[in-house]
């Protein structure tokens, strides 16, 4: 259909578009040095590994070219001498909402963090900037022994589990942007579960980034204990400012025997942050990773969250959904790195572009030398809404040896002209029929989220679709 | 003389070609020389064997030891309407007397003085944009002969012309080219046979132009039977017009290590494109090919076969992209990439891509790989079929299911004869 695209894409943001002024305690100043890493460590109160730690990383940071040879070279209008790198009032997160400074707290509830928490989350922290303001468990979920606190507070409480894993599954010269957040990290969460626990309600996050020309940089990191099981989901948002914003998180996750591990992702950040984040499990024998990964705002995304299945019968999946408006490219994607035989993976992505959006699909489905019986899954999808929407498809599978199977099958198409004039037909405008074809189009993916996330998450595309049509 | 020196080719070549082709060449071998080598950081070399690429140990090829034996061993098709049999960059034998009139076929250099015009226009006028810009300078620079075929509008050529490319003596480089041009609505099939005289160990450095002029009908087809060692280019690029089609088969039986890159571009609506490539892989031996199905005109189609069958330490390089141009509407294009890996050394990468920039289009693309299925291989054991002769079976079956998109008898028999011979299974 060629229809051409007329649409503000201010009113999609709504939700998330307000700032209130805060006066913030510590700040790092703007740009990147050897200074602005020890003045972060001096006021996180690091231990000297961790400070040895971010200075090497930096020094890696430095060292490491920006990816354009592959990736967009939009990365390039990143000015790292502009960004703020550390912005908070005080280290420690409030255990109850009364405590969160007031215009914080604000924020929060007009994003309606507290309201879910009573109602369905078994533990939520709720980050603001550089740290979080807000962290709690339900007491009977902490009775179990689930921790559940900041990356500092893990770190200064947990070494002995902390120090094991940190760093482990994603090095920290990964690539550039793992570096970067190696370096200056603050925020994210450290979750323990202890074997055999199987936490019912999910656990949540919220990331929102309130200061302007900011950096955020969370580092998350959760164990799942042999045979216990949990649920993560995060969500994220920031006013829509004229200055480049970036966020860059890194998140590991390891799966022990038979642990079970999902992380759900709602990414709506506004159209002028760079999303830049690197993520990726370690399972082990028997144990299962999913990553349900949604990416609906930002300017530029790129994260390819992966799985390293490293122990037998290791189960890996990834099930992503972009949407890519006017202005927006959505660089995702998936690693399977298939390391212990018997061991199975399954990606499943649907995209869409819209307008002037791209959406990249980039994937890897590594298979080395000696293994027997991995299976790998992959099907992509790709639609796209108008002429001038793009859309992109690459996968590198690397299979060794006989005794496994990969396949992959990718498709691009558009929403029938048939479909349209159908529901047209029975009285429903063109607008809302594109909306309901698109929701047709991830609804079986949707339906993996949790129920109050797959609610919002229609009426995220809904309103994303407002107005694509005319 | 060796390959990478500054000197110029031959005296005897320098007459041959006339003086704006020789500078071209001049200007052909400082851009081989300027162009860096390839690193496997680049794109389009990823997963590559760069350290297959040093070609000091090669050098020009001087004439072939025996031109006769050559010319008597040219045999291909029972029934064909034309031949050329190329040996050492030079043209050993023509047969062209059965052609129909206006069909011109002939060695490059002649066509350069007596064809300028032609020659000028389709003449390598695709530059090589999937990897290998440096080795097609080369190529060029040290171009001797080749063959043009042009075939003018209306005209069929019933039986399929067939040009033999022999390389003769160890470390020898040969610069094999085939340039076809098919006039409105005219029909032709050509086979390129690319054989080693000697199985000795030899560089060959090819490129091939197809241009399909409005409505014309081309079947290609490159059997490739280099010495296992050796080392080749096959640079093919394909331009379809409106409402042709194209039909390019790329079998490689031989080589050590060959980079194949293919390239066709859909410039009419209409246009029609079906690639396919038969590649039984075993021993040490590693294929690295690169597509690109380019649809830069609406209502196009491509569709892209490709199957690899993977013994011994085999490795296999598959990188192809769809890539719709802004304004391809109604592009229906299609991709697949089999892998059959038979053996536990064997490492098989897929590189299936899409670049979409319209909308309204239908593309999908797939990529498997997979094994022999022991319930395949149990059925016929226990109709007394050996399990090893079994695997032949399956895996000729494999290939020959590709085959079937051939749309003549003889041809099929002929290539199907062919890959039953060089898989070892059993006649029937």
């Amino acid at each position: 259909m060629n229809t051409e695209t007329k649409h503000d894409i201010a009113i999609d943001r709504s939700i998330g578009d307000f700032r209130y002024d805060i006066d913030y305690e510590f700040d790092a100043g703007t740009g990147l040095s050897e200074r602005t890493i020890n003045y972060i460590s001096d006021v996180k109160g690091d231990p000297d590994w961790i400070r040895e730690f971010r200075l090497d990383a930096y020094r890696k940071f430095i060292d490491k070219p920006m990816p354009t040879h592959w990736a967009s070279h939009d990365l390039d209008n990143i000015v790292f001498d502009k960004i703020r790198y550390y912005l908070s009032q005080g280290t420690t997160p409030k255990r109850s909402w009364d405590e969160v400074p007031e215009n914080v707290k604000r924020t929060f509830e007009r994003l309606g963090i507290p309201e879910q928490e009573r109602k369905f989350l078994a533990g939520v922290e709720a980050q603001f900037d550089s740290e979080a303001a807000y962290s709690n468990i339900k007491k009977a979920v902490g009775e179990q022994g689930v921790i559940f606190v900041g990356s500092t507070e893990g770190l200064h409480k947990h070494p002995e589990i902390f120090r094991r894993w940190f760093g482990k599954v994603i090095p920290t010269g990964d690539n550039k942007f793992s570096a970067l957040n190696s370096a200056v990290f603050s925020g994210g969460s450290f979750i323990y579960v202890p074997p055999g626990v199987k936490v019912k309600h999910p656990l949540q996050a919220y990331f929102r980034i309130n200061a302007e020309s900011f950096g955020q940089f969370e580092r998350t990191l959760i164990i799942a204990d042999e045979g216990s099981e949990v649920m993560y989901m995060e969500g994220c948002t920031a006013p829509k400012f004229e200055t480049t914003t970036l966020h860059s998180a890194v998140v590991e996750l390891v799966a022990l025997p038979g642990a079970k591990i999902q992380y759900v992702t709602v990414q709506n950040w506004s159209p002028n942050v760079f999303n830049l984040v690197t993520k990726r499990g370690l399972a082990h024998e028997e144990a299962e990773i999913k990553w349900i990964d949604c990416n609906i705002g930002s300017r530029l995304t790129m994260k390819y969250p992966g799985v390293v299945m490293r122990g037998r019968k290791a189960r890996g999946e990834v099930i992503s959904i972009a949407l890519a408006s006017d202005g927006q490219h959505q660089d995702t994607g998936a690693k399977m790195i298939h390391a212990a035989d018997e061991t199975t993976s399954n990606i499943v992505s649907k995209s869409i572009s819209i307008g002037t959006g791209r959406a990249t699909y980039r994937g890897l489905v590594h298979v080395p030398k000696h293994l027997k019986g991995c299976k790998n899954n992959t099907e992509c999808d790709a639609l796209l809404i108008n002429a001038h929407s793009r859309t992109d498809t690459y996968p590198t599978i690397s299979v060794r040896g006989q005794g496994n199977a990969c396949q992959h099958e990718a498709s691009v198409s558009q929403i029938s002209e048939e479909e349209i004039f159908y529901m047209q037909q029975r009285g429903i405008s063109e607008g809302a029929a594109m909306s309901l074809a698109v929701n047709g189009f991830v609804n079986d993916l949707v339906q993996q989220f949790p129920m109050e996330y797959s609610v919002e998450l229609k009426r995220l595309i809904d309103l994303e679709m407002e107005g694509s049509v005319g | 003389m060796s390959l990478t020196a500054s000197v110029p080719v031959s005296k005897e070549a320098e007459q041959n070609w006339p003086v704006w082709f020789q500078e071209q060449q001049a200007s052909a071998r400082s851009d081989y020389e300027t162009t860096p080598e390839p690193s496997r950081k680049d794109e389009a070399w990823r997963f590559s064997n760069i350290g297959a690429l040093r070609l000091s140990d090669f050098e020009v090829a001087g004439p072939v030891t025996s031109e006769g034996r050559l010319i008597n061993h040219s045999q291909g098709l029972a029934n064909f309407s034309a031949k050329l049999v190329f040996g050492n960059n030079a043209l050993l034998h023509q047969d062209v007397e059965r052609l129909p009139e206006g069909v011109l076929v002939k060695s490059l250099e002649v066509a350069a003085r007596e064809d300028e015009e032609l020659f000028r226009k389709f003449f390598m006028a695709q530059p090589v944009e999937l990897g290998s810009h440096k080795y097609a300078a080369l190529h060029k620079a040290r171009l001797s002969t080749g063959a043009l075929l042009y075939v003018p509008r209306n005209v069929e050529v019933t039986l399929p012309v067939e040009i033999f490319h022999w390389v003769d003596g160890e470390n020898s480089c040969i610069f094999p080219h085939t340039l076809v041009v098919c006039g409105e609505n005219s029909k032709i099939t050509v086979i390129d046979h690319f054989r080693s005289a000697d199985g000795k160990r030899a560089f060959a450095c090819g490129v091939n132009d197809l241009h399909l002029e409005r409505g014309a009908q081309l079947n290609y087809i490159a059997i490739q039977e280099w010495a296992t060692d050796s080392l080749a280019f096959h640079l093919n690029s394909t331009i379809v017009g409106r409402d042709a089609s194209s039909t390019a088969l790329n079998i490689n039986f031989g080589g050590g290590f060959v980079r194949g890159e293919s390239l066709s571009r859909l410039i009419g609506e209409g246009a029609r494109s079906v690639m396919l490539s038969l590649n039984p892989m075993q021993g040490e031996r590693q294929i690295d090919q690169r597509t690109l199905q380019d649809h830069a005109a609406p209502h196009a189609a491509s569709d892209l076969l490709y199957l690899n069958s993977l013994d011994g330490a085999a490795r296999t390089i598959f990188a192809g992209l769809i890539r719709v141009e802004r304004g391809a509407h109604r592009t229906d294009a299609y991709q697949k990439v089999r892998n059959l890996m038979l053996s536990d050394q064997a490492e098989a990468n897929s590189m299936p891509g899409l670049e979409i920039l319209a909308d309204d289009v239908r593309c999908t693309h797939g990529a498997t790989t997979g094994e022999i299925s022991e319930d395949e291989l149990f059925y016929m054991q226990a109709r007394g079929i050996r399990k090893t002769d079994g695997r032949r079976l399956i895996v000729n079956g494999f290939f020959q299911s590709l085959l079937e998109r051939l749309d003549s008898d003889s041809l099929r028999e002929y290539l199907g004869g062919l890959v039953s011979e060089k898989l070892g299974v059993p006649r029937t």
